[in-house]
């Protein structure tokens, strides 16, 4: 309460403090991130729904229902169906490690996890080629064995797990790193068993956590160009995801059917950050975020 | 109930516990007392199983448990802050233990739902069952703790400073309803504490533990009459360190005197009633090197209060040397 009280004080303080910078100062400020934002992050949005709609709904909704658009709208959903669920428990399994025991190589761990973000994409699609491509480490051994990676679904669902790796848990190592162990200890010290402690203390401590976190991996899943670009072959109704098929639909001047698959992606964009603002709401209100 | 032999701990290069032998009794409430870093939340832990030995043996009733979990052990852990599940109901916090049995051992959910009311009348917080621990004080939460561990109907219950993040005034209505609830239940209960005053007044023996080994095991009374070692004179209680005739002498406040002559002389810094009594504070004059020491003092407020600057001659009623 007291605690509260105090930092509620200390930004009354703060707000008092800034409100004497002057009110020109304070226009120029606001009024030059709103239109650094607007012509940065607004007008592209709008470009590409207006350019999506440039020829009315019908020439929009004919150039996501045709069969190649519809085949990458549905390779991209089976791609994040399966690297999501894979990396969440990936992710909880590498979080649970990292906070909840002590073991040589913790922290090579905690660095592996973040080098799918400081990798170029570009760079973490040839290790696929690289590993398993026809003149790859594991390639003749594959190709005699009738094993398509390179080229094929397989190939971008790993570039697709490798990329999004890290976003689950990254979200749930501060999460669970706060919560420490009493209340596992609890658990169990109850007769729990690991997994029921699991399930009816743990994941409910971190939900929130991992909701936001599965939603960020969730629109790098369908969202990464890069990677996916390498190993994909970029075969038209068989390797082309929706990103893949945006630039191929734009190379070949169908600036409605690119801008259109394009305002699907940008859609979900949108969706994913109202998800996230609802999301760090409710983080405040159970007082379990960080934010 | 429970023995402990020859128990040694390490944390890396960190020495927790040392040859640590100790006996408890059945229906003892025995207190883990200690400074920070003493090993006495890692000995708590290790008698829960939540925490191994290196090497050494637990045992409860004559059954060697070392290898066992803390489930299997089937004891009541309260932890320092609670620990309760907050996203569960007070009633379902305490119903965990009952409600996580498998199989033909879980009650029907009727009997848990009794169990848990039952439980919480017992903890004097009927009818709380529907809050959220975040609508509790912290008085209330630590004793839904208490209720929660208690489910599983232990033998042993084990309390890491069970009133560590309350207010003075909830602790010390919290230290008597505790030891009242452990004598009526017929526990055996052992607590750590950091806290002497809480020690001292709540259990039958005290275990006095300074750097990873027991340094005294005994009643209050005794642990504070009687201190085996410097350290729990100086721990236990306050304690005035006296040079006499070439010995170290430890004396506590209140067996001092002020004597006519052939006494040490004290020049008298302040004087204040704390209680019944007249704390003293002066510095040690002249002799033996023990010059500008600080000595308290504790007189009779019965008696004039000395006045500070005057020099009072003192002699010790009681001391002890080691």
């Amino acid at each position: 309460m007291n605690a509260t009280l105090a930092v509620r004080l200390r930004a009354r303080r703060t707000s008092r403090r800034t409100t004497s910078e002057g009110p020109v100062a304070r226009a120029l400020l606001i009024g030059g991130a709103m239109i650094f934002l607007g012509f940065f992050l607004m007008l592209p949005l709008v470009a590409v729904f207006s350019e999506a709609l440039r020829h009315g709904f019908n020439a929009f909704a004919a150039a996501i229902t045709t069969p190649d658009a519809w085949s990458a709208i549905k390779l991209t959903l089976l791609i994040a169906a399966i690297s999501v669920p894979l990396n969440m428990v990936f992710g909880v399994a590498a979080a649970w490690a990292i906070t909840k025991f002590s073991f040589r190589g913790k922290s090579l761990l905690l660095t592996l996890i973040d080098l799918p973000l400081s990798v170029s994409p570009v760079v973490s699609g040839l290790i696929f080629v690289l590993l398993f491509g026809a003149n790859g480490m594991f390639g003749p051994w594959l190709m005699a064995h009738g094993v398509k990676i390179i080229f094929a679904v397989p190939g971008i669902i790993l570039a697709t797990v490798f990329i999004t790796f890290p976003f689950v848990a990254r979200e749930l190592i501060p999460v669970m790193m706060e919560q420490g162990r009493a209340d596992e200890e609890a658990g169990i010290s109850l007769g729990a068993s690991g997994w029921q402690t699991f399930w009816h203390v743990t994941l409910p401590n971190i939900r929130w956590g991992l909701l936001y976190g599965v939603l960020l991996c969730n629109a790098r899943a369908m969202g990464e160009f890069g990677a996916v670009s390498v190993v994909s072959g970029h075969i038209r109704g068989e390797t082309n995801t929706m990103p893949l098929h945006v630039e191929i639909l734009y190379n070949e001047y169908d600036f409605v059917g690119a801008f259109a698959v394009a305002s699907l992606l940008a859609g979900l964009a949108l969706v994913t950050l109202v998800a996230k603002t609802v999301l760090e709401w409710r983080f405040d209100l159970h007082g379990g975020g960080r934010h | 109930m429970i023995r402990i032999e020859n128990l040694q701990k390490r944390f890396g290069d960190f020495p927790a516990l040392h040859d640590i032998n100790l006996h408890i009794e059945p229906g003892e409430f025995i207190a883990l007392l200690g400074p920070s870093g003493s090993g006495k939340t890692t000995l708590l832990r290790i008698i829960a199983g939540l925490e191994f030995q290196d090497s050494g043996q637990v045992f409860f009733q004559g059954e060697d448990v070392s290898e066992r979990s803390v489930a299997e052990r089937g004891v009541g852990f309260v932890f320092q802050h609670y620990a309760l599940f907050k996203h569960m109901t007070v009633a379902q916090n305490v119903a965990f233990g009952l409600t996580v049995k498998r199989g033909r051992q879980r009650p029907p959910k009727a009997a848990i739902r009794d169990r848990a009311e039952e439980l919480l009348r017992l903890v004097q917080l009927p009818g709380l069952g529907d809050r959220y621990p975040a609508q509790l004080s912290g008085g209330q939460r630590q004793r839904v703790a208490l209720a929660r561990a208690l489910a599983i109907e232990p033998q042993l219950l084990l309390l890491d400073e069970p009133f560590g993040a309350l207010d003075a005034k909830v602790r010390k209505d919290l230290r008597r309803w505790l030891v009242d609830l452990h004598r009526k239940m017929g526990l055996t209960s052992v607590f750590v504490t950091h806290d002497q005053d809480e020690a001292l007044e709540m259990a039958d023996r005290v275990v006095v533990m300074d750097h990873g080994m027991i340094e005294q095991v005994g009643t209050p009374e005794q642990v504070y009459m009687n201190p085996a070692s410097p350290f729990v004179a100086d721990f236990v209680g306050e304690t005035n360190k006296l040079t006499m005739g070439g010995k170290q002498l430890h004396v506590r406040p209140h067996d001092i005197e002020i004597v006519a002559d052939g006494g040490h002389p004290v020049r008298v810094e302040t004087v204040f009633r704390r209680g019944g009594a007249w704390r003293v504070e002066g510095l040690i004059e002249g002799a033996e090197g023990a010059a500008g020491r600080l000595v308290e003092i504790d007189l009779d407020a019965s008696r004039p209060a000395p006045t500070p600057g005057e020099t009072i001659l003192i002699a010790p009623r009681h001391a002890r040397a080691f």
